[in-house]
């Protein structure tokens, strides 16, 4: 158990070092140093800044040195929690990014938990009744949900309550609260604008999932143990649910440690569509404008975040699999 | 002798797979008695798992009981009630304290995601009414008697913390939860080996002797047979041949196919190196039932015609035995179509 | 007959019975020949296209689509399309382009349109369908136009090709590095293994776009369309190929204990011998239904990149580029025929996932 755990914190370390150094790249990749880039973003905007000022600002982020050097200064100042300033908002990082990382993160995990909610009662459906009219039905949605990249899918949304309704889908909070300061009003108008970008972003996993499920079901259905729970005159619900159902479970649950990512991948591409204000068109604003600190930090912040989530769904696991916590016996 | 505890008379299952239907149990009778051992015997697929499951009515889909009858007569006397004839629903009742079963593979037949406690303490909890605790204790003297050293801490560990023949042991403890009068047993001893399915098939003995259990045996090895059984059910092709007691049957084998099983036992009272006779040809495929008398075409005492065209009946023969071949007598009745 | 075919099945190799067992997939057999039109069509694009899809022309702006009339009033067969005429807007006082019925441009099959390359190679003016005697801003417009004025169906038809294409040259980036990768893992095993390994892991549990974003935004703007289009489907097979290679290396794993290959050790055939001659081509079926599985992902992700402006750049098109027009409201709102260029992606990657289980299933019947 001691051991499962280690392991997994290891490679989660492994990640986010491999992330941090990605997102440095990112930061560093656009020609030009970005001092220079930065004084021109300054003049632009009417502010002059001196060669001395320039000089130390070069010497802060250790431009001219190796590459690790500056990696390692970068790492230092992060580790400070100082992620630098966005050169588009003039503004620290962490200030422009805001409740943006939290308003991500609740909806990829609403978009997981959708996830489950759909696909583990359809997916034991689908394979208990296997060959029945409404396994081939979910079969059919679960196709089309892979098939239709998220995006896609809130584009077609958004477009149909356009013209159905009248009314843009989009958004996390009605106008008159997207800036209002936080209380139970709006948490109030946050819950109620999250199910449907949620169900949005959840769609294609869940179709993965039931897939998953489904096989997987079919796979434990036949077990021999099934019968020996048969043969105990426990009621079929009670039998399947307690035994191949629970088993089952298991790649279910390992396979939440790629779906967190996949989510986050997907919320970002998501809250462009239907403009959430989320860390994506932040991100991607960024990067447009080559605002790169913002940018890497955006990417970084994100990764560490998949990482740990990916970590707690490891636990997950290990709760769920008696073999993984016993493997020190 | 005694009245039997189960009975089953023409059982037949079959499985509508897409391909066709497989006739798994084509005509099965038997009697199970009280403090006595059924051995079940014949080669690999010729049904006799499915018949065990088929009289604990746990077939898997898209198999199905399709005839015969399944006479249970209750621990009080009265009339005997015909499971074949019972919803699932009434069925489970019996599933546990009247026929329990035990199988060949304890590692798959335990789930591996809940202590054995937990798996044994279930059944206890569904029939006997028990609560919680009490049924962990009586889960820990179960498994006390059936031999599982330090019961009170093997209570909680998981299947996949415990050695194949513990695990059969457990198993044993399982089945015999709920005081079942009939405990069928598929190949308990199969997965094990020597030493450890000598130990098995002395606690089932001594469990039969202290319960006085009415046990099927379900084998295909003939040495188990002359070690554990009473009688003797020899099945091919989903039915049985010959039955009899098992003093009979091995030293007086009237179906060929008997004699052929028999002769295929290593002994080792045998001349080294000699080549063991084993059975011309191989089972044919379920698809393909022969015509005739399902044992025809690799039979070496073939009569003729008549084993090519009709079905032999059950005989039952002067000293209480029942032979299915013409060899024996009866009448080519009716012509069966493959 | 039952012999016959048994003594068949007896000789075939691994490929063979897959091919034989996924003939009996109605859905996938369909799908491959979907598919197969597919990239017919795109090998064909420009041949199919009826107007230069770079062509800008503001009097065409947003032409909801319209079809193609087949007889002319006197009942013969003259495929025509309306013209289009300026009407001025008495509100605004603009003029304002829309289809003039009374006005008929018939169509010339296999007559000289704009210049391109078939096949990359000869270069020729021939087109399915042109117009003959065109005024300036007549079209036929199947699928309307763009804000542009651009022509959606002949942008459709290239970015079909182009969208296809990247998919495939990223399968293949991606199959390169599975297989090598894998296949070292699997045939070297030890701390080789457990580092591939855990690469994988860790590759797997990032999320992907916005990695993909940080790197598409940071190719130079001044690289050519080929270029972008190469580090495009480089970036996203760099993260791709981990799946193939867990394929690859579980199938060599497996095959490893199988008989054969142990029985060709013995007989001492050397481990290139034993890999090339007897492993890949009993896992070759394994490894096109894993393709054919990542081609749709592959494809979802160049969408996606060039969708949020990141991926391929105009002038070139793809799908995702065709789809980033339609990423405002207010637009789809006027010219909801913008959203047409969806329905190619569905149908594609549909095609695409049910090729790949049927494959799958063909391959591994009992897995
Ligand atoms: N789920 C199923 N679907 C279709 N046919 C089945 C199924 N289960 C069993 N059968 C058929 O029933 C026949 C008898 O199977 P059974 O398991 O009873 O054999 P067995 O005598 O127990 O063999 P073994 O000694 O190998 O355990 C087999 O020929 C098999 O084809
Ligand atoms: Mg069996």
């Amino acid at each position: 158990m001691i051991a499962f755990i280690t392991r997994r914190l290891l490679l989660g370390v492994m990640t986010v070092w491999l992330i941090s150094i990605l997102s440095f790249v990112i930061i560093q990749l656009p020609p030009g140093d970005f001092v220079d880039a930065y004084i021109a973003q300054l003049s632009s905007s009417g502010s002059q800044v001196s060669a001395a000022e320039a000089e130390n600002l070069r010497k802060l982020y250790g431009l001219g040195e190796p590459f690790y050097v500056q990696y390692g200064k970068w790492l230092a100042r992060i580790v400070t929690g100082d992620f630098g300033e966005s050169m588009e908002w003039r503004r620290p990082v962490t200030e422009v990014i805001g409740d943006r990382l939290w308003l991500t993160l609740l909806l990829s995990l609403s978009a997981l938990l959708v996830t489950w909610g759909l696909a583990l009662p359809i997916g034991i459906f689908s394979a208990v009744r296997q060959y029945s009219f409404a396994d081939y039905a979910f079969t059919l949605v679960g196709f089309i949900g892979i098939a239709v990249p998220n995006f896609l899918l809130a584009l077609v949304i958004m477009y149909f309550s356009f013209v159905w309704f009248g009314a843009s889908v989009g958004g996390l909070f009605s106008a008159e609260m997207a800036l209002a300061p936080w209380g139970w009003d709006k948490v109030w108008d946050l819950m109620k604008h999250l199910p449907l970008p949620a169900v949005i972003l959840a769609l294609g996993g869940t179709a993965q999932l039931i897939r998953i499920m489904r096989a997987n079901l079919l796979d434990e259905l036949r077990r021999p143990y099934v019968v020996t729970a048969r043969a105990k005159g426990l009621s079929e619900f009670r039998t399947i649910v307690k035994y191949p159902v629970r088993a089952a479970l298991n790649p279910f649950a390992s396979n939440i440690a790629y779906l967190f990512p996949y989510l986050v991948s997907g919320s970002i591409i998501v809250s462009i569509v239907l403009g959430l204000p989320t860390v994506g068109p932040l991100l991607v604003k960024a990067l447009v404008a080559q605002d790169m600190f913002l940018a890497g930090t955006i990417v970084l912040l994100l990764g560490v975040m998949t990482v740990v989530g990916t970590f707690i769904s490891d636990l997950v696991l290990m709760w769920v699999d008696p073999r993984i916590r016993h493997q020190m016996d | 002798m005694a009245e039997p505890i189960l009975s089953v008379r023409d059982l037949k299952t079959q499985f509508f797979g897409p391909e066709g239907v497989v006739r798994a149990v084509d005509g099965v009778d038997f009697d199970v008695f009280e403090g006595r051992t059924l051995g079940v015997v014949g080669e690999s697929g010729c049904g006799k798992s499915v018949t065990a499951r088929s009289v604990l009515g746990i077939v898997d889909r898209p198999g199905r009981v399709v005839g015969g009858s399944i006479l249970l007569r209750p621990a009080g006397g009265g009339a005997a009630v015909d499971l074949a004839k019972l919803s699932n629903e009434e069925m489970r009742k019996y599933r546990g304290p009247e026929i329990a079963l035990v199988f060949q593979e304890p590692m798959a037949s335990f789930s591996q995601h809940y202590t054995i406690g937990n798996q044994i303490g279930e059944g206890i909890k569904l029939h006997l009414g028990l609560d919680e605790r009490a049924a962990k204790k009586r889960a820990i003297e179960l498994l006390d008697m059936v031999g599982v050293p330090q019961p009170a801490r093997r209570v909680d560990d998981y299947p996949f913390q415990l050695s194949g023949g513990l695990r059969q042991r457990v198993m044993i403890a399982m089945a015999l939860s709920c005081d079942p009068r009939v405990l069928i047993a598929d190949e308990p001893t199969t997965a094990l080996d020597v030493t450890t399915q000598a130990q098995i098939l002395d606690l089932l003995r001594s469990l039969q002797q202290q319960k006085g259990l009415a046990i099927i045996l379900i084998t295909h090895d003939m040495g188990v047979i002359a070690e554990m059984a009473h009688d003797v059910s020899v099945m091919y092709l989903g039915r049985a041949v010959e039955t009899g007691s098992v003093k009979e049957i091995f030293t007086a084998p009237r179906h060929p196919y008997t004699r052929a099983l028999l002769r295929s036992i290593p002994t080792v009272l045998a001349k080294p190196r000699t080549r063991l006779p084993t059975i011309e040809g191989s089972i044919p495929h379920p698809f393909e039932r022969p015509k005739g008398c399902a044992y025809h075409p690799r039979c070496a005492e073939i009569i003729g015609p008549v084993c090519e065209k009709f079905e032999p009946p059950a005989v039952n023969t002067a000293d209480g035995r029942q032979v299915r071949c013409f060899l024996h007598g009866g009448a080519p009745a009716q012509e069966v179509a493959a | 007959m039952a012999q016959i075919d048994s003594e068949k099945y007896a000789v075939a190799t691994q490929l063979q019975l897959t091919w034989w067992r996924f003939r009996r997939h109605r859905l996938a057999m369909v799908s491959m020949v979907l598919l197969f039109a597919c990239y017919l069509l795109a090998a064909f694009a420009d041949f199919l296209a009826t107007t230069d899809p770079h062509a800008t022309d503001a009097r065409t702006s947003y032409i909801a689509p319209q079809g193609i009339h087949l007889f002319d009033d006197d009942g013969s067969l003259r495929p025509h399309v309306y013209g289009i005429k300026g009407v001025r807007d008495m509100k605004t006082f603009k003029l304002i382009y829309t289809i003039d019925p009374s006005r008929k441009v018939y169509i010339e099959f296999f007559g000289q349109g704009y210049e391109y390359d078939l096949f990359g190679l000869i270069p020729t003016r021939v087109h399915l369908m042109t117009l003959k005697d065109a005024e300036r801003g007549d079209g036929i417009y199947l699928l309307g136009t763009d804000l542009l004025g651009r022509d959606l169906w002949s942008r459709l038809m290239v970015a079909t090709r182009v969208s296809l294409t990247i998919g495939l040259v990223g399968v293949t980036i991606s199959l390169f590095l599975g297989v090598l990768l894998g296949g070292i893992s699997a045939v070297y095993g030890g701390i080789v293994d457990t580092v591939i390994q855990r690469t994988i892991e860790v590759i797997r549990s990032m999320p992907t776009i916005p990695l993909w974003l940080g790197l598409a935004a940071a190719l130079p703007n001044d690289w050519s369309v080929l270029q972008i289009y190469f580090a495009i489907t480089i970036i996203i097979s760099l993260l791709a190929w981990t799946d193939l290679a867990r394929v690859v290396r579980g199938k060599f794993l497996a095959l490893k204990e199988e008989d054969f290959v142990m029985a060709a050790e013995l007989a001492g055939a050397s481990q290139g011998r034993i890999i090339f001659r007897h492993m890949l081509p009993s896992f070759a079926s394994h490894i096109i239904a894993a393709v054919s599985l990542a081609l749709p992902a592959m494809i979802i992700s160049e969408t996606s990149l060039s969708f949020l402006g990141l991926g391929l750049r105009p002038p070139a098109i793809s799908w995702g580029i065709l789809l980033q027009d339609a990423q405002n409201i207010q637009t789809l709102a006027l010219a909801p025929w913008l959203l047409i260029s969806a329905i190619p992606v569905v149908v594609v990657i549909l095609a695409f996932n049910f090729l790949g289980d049927g494959l799958r299933d063909a391959a591994d019947p009992y897995g």
